[in-house]
């Protein structure tokens, strides 16, 4: 183990260490993206240095005009926008993923940062914990 | 530099292909689970695998492979066989590992 | 080196729990310390005391629960995701009015901050999913 890991070890609770979490799935087919988003709320009390990409059907959990009332579940896109209460304010969107899609910035419900490959490669390489779900 | 780990088939999923876009050179890919089989020559995505080779190592998990019924002779040329403990050490030996679910 | 296992499938479906529970194994026998095992999403079900598998199959749960008792590992079910999934410990039995517990040895469940702190106090974490 390395003197740093060491000092980390004694800091505890004074860690900052860079969290990304990859979201590539769509939301309401499968869970992973509300159960993402409740991962990201409970961790924002910890003050670590958060982000978020979303990359390929990632992207939909998104766009705007969402509305569930006929399948009977909960709309959560709302709280993306609630997100800079929580001090989590880095949303990094994969350009080409949007592109595929027929998407753009404007369709989306929160302001992004759209990234081309390189910056989104080099987003990931600087991250010391990925989370995907 | 990043361990990303795929564990789904290409066949199957856009995981290899999004995982190739992002892995920067230098980075490192481990094929497991369902993910092996895009380990195999003669499939549609060896191009792809042999460009990834260029500049990135590409591991595949063994124990993976034999429960599938691949013989390792058949798995591209410069894709390293592993097992759960040499999994244990590239974990250790790269800054962050990256799971393309 | 510290690790972090992650694991959001449940036992059987999906290979994640297999992969994660060789995983596991592997970095002890290395001389590694597990931080923690945190179950999410349906992996949380690979905390039930009530699954029954075939005699010629192996048994995920308690398994898991073996490997915990062998090496004092800490083996978290996320709590929201367990009550929504029907898993509960007798606390949250009572606390909810359920008249059953299912929660196997081993296993203990707790809020989502504890995946949150295997991220920052392991070196390494490993996520297995689908």
């Amino acid at each position: 183990m390395s003197d740093e890991d060491m000092m980390d070890d004694e800091a505890g609770g004074g860690v900052v260490k860079k969290f990304l979490y990859v979201n590539r799935k769509a939301p309401y087919g499968t869970i992973y993206a509300l159960e993402s988003l409740e991962v990201v709320l409970i961790g924002a009390a910890f003050d670590q240095d958060v982000s978020l990409a979303f990359i390929d059907d990632g992207v939909y959990q998104l766009t705007k005009g969402q509305q569930t009332d006929g399948i009977g579940m909960k709309n959560f896109s709302p709280t993306y926008r609630a997100l800079e209460m929580y001090d989590v304010e880095k949303l990094y969107v994969d350009q080409d993923s949007l592109t595929a899609r027929g998407l753009n910035a404007e369709d989306l419900i929160v302001p992004v940062e759209v990234l081309n490959t390189t910056q989104m490669a080099e987003l990931m390489e600087t991250q010391d914990v990925v989370f995907s779900f | 530099m990043l361990l990303h780990t795929v564990n789904k088939s290409p066949f199957e999923r856009h995981s290899l292909q999004s995982c190739l876009r992002f892995a920067q050179a230098g980075s490192s890919i481990l094929l497991l689970e369902d993910g092996i089989y895009a380990a195999i020559q003669g499939t549609q995505f060896q191009p792809l695998l042999q460009e990834a080779l260029n500049d990135k190592k590409v591991y595949a998990l063994l124990p993976d492979l034999q429960a599938r019924g691949l013989p390792s002779e058949k798995i591209i040329e410069g894709i390293t066989l592993v097992d759960y403990g040499d999994f244990v050490d590239l974990v250790a030996s790269h800054s962050a590992t990256q799971a393309w679910l | 080196m510290k690790f972090g296992i992650l694991v959001n499938e449940g036992p059987y479906t999906h290979q994640a729990s297999d992969s994660a529970y060789q995983f596991t194994k592997a970095a002890l026998e290395k001389g590694h310390e597990i931080f923690r095992v945190f179950f999410y999403h349906d992996g949380v079900n690979n905390g039930t005391r009530l699954s029954v598998p075939p005699q010629d199959d192996r048994h995920i749960t308690n398994r898991w629960s073996a490997l915990a008792k062998e090496h004092q590992l800490d083996l978290v079910v996320c709590v929201a995701a367990a009550q929504r999934r029907g898993l509960l410990d007798a606390n949250e039995a009572k606390r909810n009015g359920k008249d059953a517990d299912n929660i196997a040895d081993g296993f203990r469940i707790s809020g989502l901050g504890q995946l949150i702190e295997a991220g920052i106090q392991a070196d390494r974490l490993v996520v297995f999913g689908d």
